[in-house]
């Protein structure tokens, strides 16, 4: 199972705590597919108490929380979110998200770089949304993170994993640093290529929450991930153009 | 004192984050601040005095992606 900061999750499947049709059916999704991390993040208190019912849904989950700087566009303001987030949620893990384009909501390397920079010196242990760029990779490395969370498809897209050629290169090139497609997955089909490609992990949200049935898809999701780990883990074969006949020649009756 | 709370005007008598906080209904749930973008720890809170104008952010825990 992936070990992430040094510490080791029972499961490859990160799920999201948003857009589900209520709190009940969000806590039988995670315990249907075994998610091992939820993700979370802060936003603004009323002072109704509004995110403390949130809070003891999520303590209750059993599983570690990842908190996330969603909705940030510069490097100053993850920063800060982040370290509000340390505080609340008590981990020095952060899903460290600097969004550079609001349509696709594409992280922006830049103020993602200079902010993986601030908050590893900080002592934090850095998640980094990325777009899937080997160079951006390489730099996030040397700036403390050990873990990376490259994009299949833009958040909340369900278009699946856009540039296999690209992912294929990030997991050749570091090859022994964990790392979990995180967004625009919509398919368990997607997740378990994902695995066959040798990817630790997947982080999805929409695809799970807004199936009609979310306990249900999350557990298709989980099944998936398994199967293609395995499958990648049992070494598949190598393909080729031409067609080559799996029962013997030799034998054969002349008719 | 005129503040700003999370984006609204408010009006408060206080003269730190923290009698702010108490004086606007907060208890001792799962909040995080900020001062004017700057994050103020919880155990800062009573010491940072604040100015009229000052933006204040609290934040709790949400569902997120």
């Amino acid at each position: 199972m992936p070990v992430f900061y040094g510490t080791e999750v029972p499961s490859r499947l990160m799920l999201g705590t948003a857009l589900y049709p209520s709190p009940a059916v969000m806590a039988d999704a995670f315990r249907r597919s075994g998610a091992g991390i939820a993700t979370v993040s802060l936003r603004r208190e009323a002072g109704n108490g509004g995110g403390q019912d949130f809070w003891a849904l999520v303590a209750g989950l059993g599983v570690h929380l990842l908190p996330n700087t969603a909705g940030c566009h510069t490097a100053r303001e993850a920063v800060t979110t982040a370290h509000m987030a340390r505080e609340v949620f008590g981990t020095d893990w952060i899903k460290l998200e600097v969004i550079g384009n609001a349509d696709t909501l594409q992280p922006d390397p830049f103020g993602l770089l200079d902010a993986a920079r601030i908050l590893t010196d900080d002592g934090f242990h850095v998640f980094p949304y990325m777009t899937e760029d080997l160079v951006l990779a390489d730099r996030l490395l040397a700036a403390g993170c050990e873990v990376l969370m490259p994009w299949a498809a833009p958040i909340g897209t369900g278009l699946g994993l856009m540039n296999p050629y690209a992912l294929r290169s990030l997991r050749a090139h570091f090859p022994d640093v964990p790392m979990v497609i995180d967004a625009g997955l919509g398919l368990p089909s997607q997740a378990a290529a994902a695995m066959e490609m040798g990817f630790d992990a997947v982080l999805l949200n929409t695809a799970v929450a807004h199936a009609d049935d979310p306990a249900a898809m999350a557990e298709a999701f989980a099944l998936a991930l398994r199967a293609g780990r395995l499958a990648h883990d049992a070494g598949p074969m190598a393909p080729r153009d031409m067609a080559a006949p799996s029962t013997p020649l030799i034998g054969k009756a002349f008719l | 004192m005129k503040i700003t709370l999370n984006g609204t005007p408010q009006t408060v008598q206080a003269t730190t984050l923290a009698e702010a906080l108490a004086e606007l209904g907060y208890g001792g749930e799962k909040l995080a601040t900020a001062v004017n973008e700057v994050f103020v720890p919880a155990t800062a809170r009573a010491s940072c005095v604040l100015h009229a104008g000052d933006r204040v952010e609290v934040v709790a825990p949400r569902q997120g992606g």
